[in-house]
């Protein structure tokens, strides 16, 4: 036993600048948790990692090898010709079916997405007045999808109505045409616009997972009640618990991005500045997200379910990553306004594919600014440091 | 038996019921959820902001603006008089779509020529985006074929006549709710489900149970029987609230989609209490609920469909019950899928929750501290 | 004398609950004097916890003024937070944290660094004798050395005053003695130390006491004088072959006595009054004994403790808790048929090994039916990890745990019906109401209908739980969480009973409840299993195994234990000094060993 000590009740000198080091002692703490427990690591850099993988290769609205029926009713050279074009296109899986109602029941039971009848009349009817119909019917459950198959066979009758034009002397084109430009991806790749988007989701999921339970657990540990009594201020914790989940989160992000420019090809056009700092403030709002849920459930198992509920899907369906804002009621347009996720794809989206657009980047930051004030401040405003 | 086991259900519903914050949870979001997304999430896009350069004072062009300022798709916002105004416009994302019409439109028009027109959209989304270029085609050809009539030039020898199935008028609403159905179900069921054994575990009542004459399997029934009733008044709810508000109209079987729902959430219950079970610590718990929960849905073709995703990913899918019960609601909303067709979805979600249910009242007693 | 470190006066502190207004402290007027360590003593509920909060700032009264160090708690609790050092219940350590690492977070928080920080460390651990598991994490040190920890970083900075909020709760007895002559130090160096605390042989040896119930001072001054009052009143005598699960509850009957508690062997008693020579012989003859079997023993703490808690001048309600309801109400305890003659709990060359950590290293030990065992030992030492054996909850890695004849592991689900079980922690639903805990239990045995109806009364009238019957349990007071546990745990009269760490936390008033309810249980045939590293309820027990690095190194009745150790120092050894010298005999030999 070692009571006695002589120097035991000596004052130790008090140090300046002691909420600096009050902060650093805070910091390094949570950073020291999180090595130790590898779920927030797995959280930061894993999840990223195997969702933009999964996603990156598995969300794609580019249809290909579409499965179409095709009825010819009474087979002709004419019609082959029709048949050639279609099967030439590798947006089609033609299937050949030998009459309509093996068509439909095809069509019923999910085989295939649409039928193309070529009638019995179609050889005599290719010179009538009203000319030859060429029938399509799309299976319109799916109305994106419906509407993507409907263009690639308008396209394949047009290219050939050419061929058939070219075959027979003289051009059959239309008065007008139409010269289509699509900026920023002239490929049209779904991955290009669908990737940024993803990020901002993911960075979602990773900014509210992290901190939402994190102040929860000391209140249900007691840890909470051992900090309030020494001298740590309330902005102290709460920076003490942003400062490393940031790092963690950036970290993630910055994993994100280079996963998206070499593995999936994505072009950055805008700066690295730039980008840093849109994601600071996104990552802000998110970790701010998570922190006022964890203050306000204080108790993990509901700050749980309710970062289950609110982090991810209002993300996935209101930020315009897949469904278009300007296409919701304004009610709904206007709810949109909350979520943070809606600004970082908006800005993700112009820093990847178009560059660094200053005046879409500057709204969207101050956006993000406010949401990030707006969770930090009602957090800080609820952590009173008062055990009621 | 059966009285322990209604003890069980009574006390997992009280273990809800009673907290008001968990009980506020798992009514409320799904609820605003509902209303939001099912008026959020679609894919038709309309009121698209359109800038309009128009350098021709021709009929021909004037009465080309006018096919586009009288399209609910579009909204005309504003009408430029440079080029450089282009790129302004759509890099500020104040509109999503120019049309530039040039200055020998209506003469080329008017002499033969082949006219064209420019159509500039904003790539950045390129779904939105090649919605719009359908779009603008359909007006170009429309009024290609009144202009045809109105000159008597040649028509074309064939004609493309299409037709849209069980959604004419392709209302992507229709797609949807019936999605949401499934996505908002999944949701609350895992909610409920993800958490309960962890918690038990963590204050110490799980334990409790083990050693009172429960078997694992009246334990399961317990625990299963409580969220299975939420999961399914939850859909309950989503498919009248479709129907009735929504006016999505329900084609098919009633009772096949009831073996579907119930299949599917008795799949996802499996699956939540597998990562209850699994999870040391709540924190745990929430992370397992997630991985789950995210991939689910991104890869189950509520969005995308799946069958624009390479083969390996098809692969993965065929283990998320989320990806068959889509098929099932929404072939039943809106083509009355035949009943082949329907078991062909159900078994694989009883498969997976047989797995998964077993594979979790394991674990309840070979997974102690 | 000099200031006082702190002053309340007309101090009440109330809190909202279900839009009730409950009054948690009461008027209270007190001191705290400098340089001494003052005890905090009152039963569960009693306001500790609160009144130590609205010391430390981390609560503002609703009325009245605090004063600590001068400074007035509500308007510079910043200022008084960086005076005082505080430890919380729990010891308020991060688990996943080394031992260095959580004193550095401290030292950070109240700004010590660079050498001062090693120092100071260097210091603490050598005083806490910690220094050896610096690297350990917080959440794998055993509960004594968790306190000693979580002291040694509330003395970072050298505090003036130093709260202690229930340090010795779910600590073992070596660990308690340690961390007392630790504070008797700091003490001699001029820090006042506040110390809240349910066991009452604490509280004896505090210099000041203040003793709280229901919100409100009942007492304040030194120990000594409170019991000193009683001189005269207290008697002991020996149980010569008597029945001790039927006497006490005889005893407490009685019109004079107040208070009768078993002591290994023998029996302590407190009567109402100084007894005159005819009432004396009277007490003797009921009891079956001479005059002179009765000794006048020297009255203790915890006398007066329950002299003043059962004196008329008590709050009404708290009587409730006194009330003697206990074995008379009980009805008979169906008893398991196949417990026949022989040993209920058989236990043999069990063994657990968690990786290469053998947790439980070849016990063997057996319970007869009826028999109240006690297993004993420092937290770690492998009690729980036999409970859990025996109870099936976790398959042992050697050797046989049976109960009643079978290993409950492999046995069907009914096998379990004959067997109760109380968790540490007293784990209840805890957002569930009494009575719905109550029928869950109930239910989960297969009672229903009228049988499990009143099954449920009579738990709630036994129980003393009538008023409560609609409260959800989170918000019970720990000594009702206690009672509900029991109660849910023996709704379907179980044959043998677990009990793991029972009274850990509660007030002695509600200890001496809950034992005279076990030992209503055992007269009835039933088979008591409970560990505890409370010496002074182990004393209750028929026989006890002592536990340490998982080996059962003592076994035997409290009072061959405490023979085996009585020796010329100490003459009169009681079973924490039979416990303590056992502890340091096992590591000495093991020593040599390793040597």
């Amino acid at each position: 036993m070692r009571p006695g000590d002589p120097s035991f009740a000596v004052v130790p000198e008090q140090g300046s600048g002691s909420a600096g080091l009050r902060l650093f002692g805070l910091v390094y703490k949570e950073a020291l948790q999180i090595i130790r427990d590898p779920s927030s690591i797995a959280i930061a850099f894993v999840l990223p990692i195997i969702l933009l993988l999964l996603f990156g290769y598995g969300v794609s609205l580019d249809a290909k090898h579409v499965p179409l029926g095709l009825v010819v009713e009474s087979p002709s050279p004419k019609t082959s010709d029709f048949a050639a074009a279609l099967s030439h296109s590798e947006y089609f899986q033609i299937d050949r079916l030998s009459d309509r109602r093996l068509a439909v029941a095809a069509m019923l039971s999910g085989r295939i997405n649409g039928i193309i009848v070529l009638r019995s009349d179609f050889a005599r009817k290719l010179y009538s007045a009203s000319g030859a119909p060429i029938q399509a019917i799309i299976n319109g459950t799916d109305a994106n999808t419906a509407r993507i198959i409907s263009g690639y066979v308008q396209g394949a009758w047009q290219t050939w109505l050419i061929h058939y034009g070219l075959d027979h002397g003289h051009s059959i084109s239309a008065p007008v045409s139409v010269d289509q430009r699509m900026w920023f991806n002239p490929d049209i790749r779904s991955r290009n616009f669908l990737i940024p988007g993803l990020i901002a989701i993911i960075m979602t999921l990773i900014g509210t997972l992290l901190t939402a339970l994190v102040v929860a657990r000391e209140w249900e540990r007691g840890t909470m009640e051992a900090l309030l009594v020494t001298p740590v201020r309330i902005d102290e914790i709460l920076l003490g618990k942003l400062i490393p989940y940031f790092v963690l989160g950036m970290g993630g992000m910055a994993i994100s991005t280079g996963m998206a420019v070499w593995v999936f090809g994505v072009p950055f056009r805008g700066s690295v500045l730039a980008l840093i700092t849109i994601s600071s403030l996104f990552m802000l709002a998110a970790l701010g997200m998570g922190l006022l849920i964890s203050t306000l459930a204080r108790s993990q198992f509901v700050a749980g379910q309710v970062a289950i509920i609110i982090a991810f899907l209002p993300a996935f369906i209101l930020s315009g990553f897949i469904f278009d804002i300007a296409s919701m009621p304004a009610a709904v347009q206007f709810l949109t306004h909350v979520i943070p996720a809606r600004y970082f794809v908006a800005a993700l989206q112009s820093l990847f594919l178009a560059g660094t657009l200053w005046q879409v980047l500057f709204s969207n930051s101050i956006a993000l600014a406010i949401m990030a004030l707006v969770f930090l401040g009602v957090t800080r405003m609820r952590t009173r440091k008062a055990l009621e | 038996m059966w009285r322990r086991i209604w003890a069980l259900i009574i006390k997992e519903f009280f273990a809800i019921w009673n907290d008001k914050r968990s009980r506020a949870v798992i009514i409320v979001p799904p609820l605003i959820q509902l209303m939001v997304f099912g008026y959020a999430a679609t894919f038709d896009v309309s009121h698209v902001a359109t800038a309009i350069y128009n350098e021709d004072r021709g009929v021909a062009a004037s009465k080309l603006v006018a096919r586009f300022a009288g399209s609910p798709a579009f909204h005309v916002v504003y009408h430029l008089d440079a080029q450089r105004q282009i790129a302004q416009k759509i890099d500020s994302r104040a509109v999503s779509l120019v049309i530039h019409i040039g200055p020998t439109f209506t003469r080329d028009l008017l002499t033969g020529r082949p006219a064209t027109i420019q159509a500039i959209v904003d790539g950045r989304e390129s779904n939105t985006a090649l919605i719009i270029l359908g779009y603008v085609n359909q007006i170009v050809e429309n009024f290609d074929q009144s202009w045809s009539l109105q000159t008597h030039q040649p028509l074309p020898p064939a004609r493309l006549v299409t037709r849209y199935w069980f959604n004419p008028n392709l209302q992507s609403r229709w797609f949807i709710i019936p999605g949401i159905v499934a996505l908002l179900s999944m949701v609350v069921t895992i909610v409920v489900t993800a958490l309960t054994i962890a918690r038990e575990r963590e204050v110490g009542t799980f334990e409790q149970l083990l050693v009172t004459p429960f078997s694992p399997l009246e334990i399961l029934i317990g625990k299963s029987l409580p969220a299975l009733a939420i999961g399914v008044s939850e859909g309950t709810f989503i498919i009248l609230a479709a129907v009735l508000w929504f006016h999505v109209p329900l084609r098919g079987s009633v009772g096949l989609l009831y073996a579907g729902l119930l299949l599917y959430i008795l799949a996802v219950i499996g699956i939540g209490l597998m990562v209850s079970s699994l999870a040391r610590t709540q924190q745990q718990a929430m992370l397992g609920a997630f991985l789950f929960v995210v991939p689910a849905v991104i890869l189950s073709g509520f969005a995308t469909p799946i069958a624009n995703m390479p083969h390996f990913i098809q692969t993965i899918t065929l283990a998320n019950p989320m990806r068959y019960f889509l098929v099932v609601v929404r072939g039943l909303f809106l083509e009355d899928l035949p009943a082949k067709v329907v078991l062909a979805q159900l078994w694989p979600m009883a498969v997976i929750a047989v797995l998964t249910l077993s594979g979790a009242s394991w674990l309840f007693r070979h997974r102690t501290s | 004398m000099s200031t006082p470190v702190v002053r309340l006066a007309g101090v009440t502190k109330q809190f909202r609950s279900n839009q009730r207004r409950v009054t948690a402290i009461d008027g209270i007027t007190a001191q705290i004097a400098t340089g001494r360590i003052t005890g905090l003593v009152g039963p569960d509920g009693a306001g500790k916890t609160t009144l130590i909060r609205l010391i430390a700032g981390l609560l503002a009264p609703n009325s009245g003024t605090i004063e600590v160090l001068g400074l007035d708690a509500a308007r510079d609790a910043q200022k008084i937070q960086a005076a005082i050092g505080y430890m919380p219940q729990r010891f308020g350590l991060y688990e996943d944290l080394s031992v260095f690492e959580n004193f550095t977070l401290y030292a950070r928080l109240r700004a010590l660094k660079g050498a001062a920080r090693e120092d100071r460390f260097k210091q603490l651990m050598a005083f806490t004798g910690l220094g050896p598991f610096r690297d350990r994490l917080a959440g794998q040190l055993s509960g004594g050395m968790k306190q000693k920890l979580g002291l040694a970083c509330a003395l970072v900075h050298p505090p003036r005053l130093l709260v202690l909020d229930e340090p010795s709760v779910g600590v073992d007895p070596v660990s308690r003695r340690e961390l007392w002559s630790i504070v008797e130090t700091l003490v001699e160096d001029g820090v006042s130390v506040l110390w809240s605390t349910a066991y009452l042989d604490e509280a004896e040896r505090c210099h000041d006491v203040l003793l709280m119930s229901e919100g409100r001072l009942l007492h304040a001054g030194p120990p000594g004088p409170m019991s000193a009052g009683l001189t005269g009143r207290t008697y002991t005598f020996s149980l010569n072959g008597m029945d001790k699960r039927t006497i006490i509850p005889r005893l407490r009957q009685h019109p004079y006595v107040m208070d009768a508690l078993i002591k290994g062997s023998g029996v302590h008693l407190l009567l109402s009054h100084e007894p005159d020579v005819a009432q004396k012989q009277e007490l003797a003859q009921e009891l079956g004994l001479g005059e002179d079997d009765l000794h006048p023993t020297a009255p203790r703490f915890e006398d007066a403790f329950i002299a003043l808690l059962k004196a008329p001048s008590a709050p009404a309600s708290q009587n409730s808790l006194l009330a003697d309801d206990g074995p008379s109400a009980l009805h008979h305890h169906g008893i398991a048929t196949n417990a026949g003659s022989g040993s209920v709990i058989e236990v043999e060359h069990l063994v657990r090994r968690f990786g290469l950590f053998r947790a439980v290293d070849d016990i063997g030990f057996s319970v007869a039916r009826g028999e109240i065992f006690g297993l004993l030992g420092p937290n770690g030492a492998g009690k729980s990890t036999t409970f859990k054996m025996l109870c099936g909850l976790l398959p042992p890695s050697d050797g046989k745990a049976l109960v009643l004849g079978i290993d409950l592991r492999k046995a069907a689900a009914a096998a379990r019906a004959h067997i109760g079980y109380m968790a540490q922690k007293f784990s209840l639903y805890a957002d569930m109401s009494v009575t719905e805990n109550l029928t869950f239990f109930a239910s989960a045995y297969g009672l229903g209908g009228l049988a499990r109806n009143r099954k449920i009364a009579e738990a709630i009238e036994e129980f003393g739980l009538g008023n409560l019957a609609g409260v959800i349990s989170a918000q019970l007071p720990l000594g009702y969480k206690q009672r509900l546990a029991l109660a849910c745990a023996i709704m379907h009269e179980p044959g043998v009973l677990f009990l793991d760490e029972p009274t850990s936390g509660v007030d002695p008033l509600v200890r001496r409840e809950f034992w005279t309810r076990i030992n209503a249980m055992a007269a009835d045939g039933v088979t008591v299993l409970v560990t505890t590293h409370f010496l002074e309820e182990a004393e209750y027990c028929d026989r006890l195994g002592i536990i340490y690095q998982g080996k059962l190194i003592a076994l035997g009745t409290p009072d061959q234990l405490k023979n085996a150790h009585r020796h010329e120092k100490q003459p009169n050894p009681t079973l924490e000094d039979a416990f303590i010298e056992l502890i340091q005999n096992y590591d000495r030999e093991k020593d040599h060993e390793t040597r």
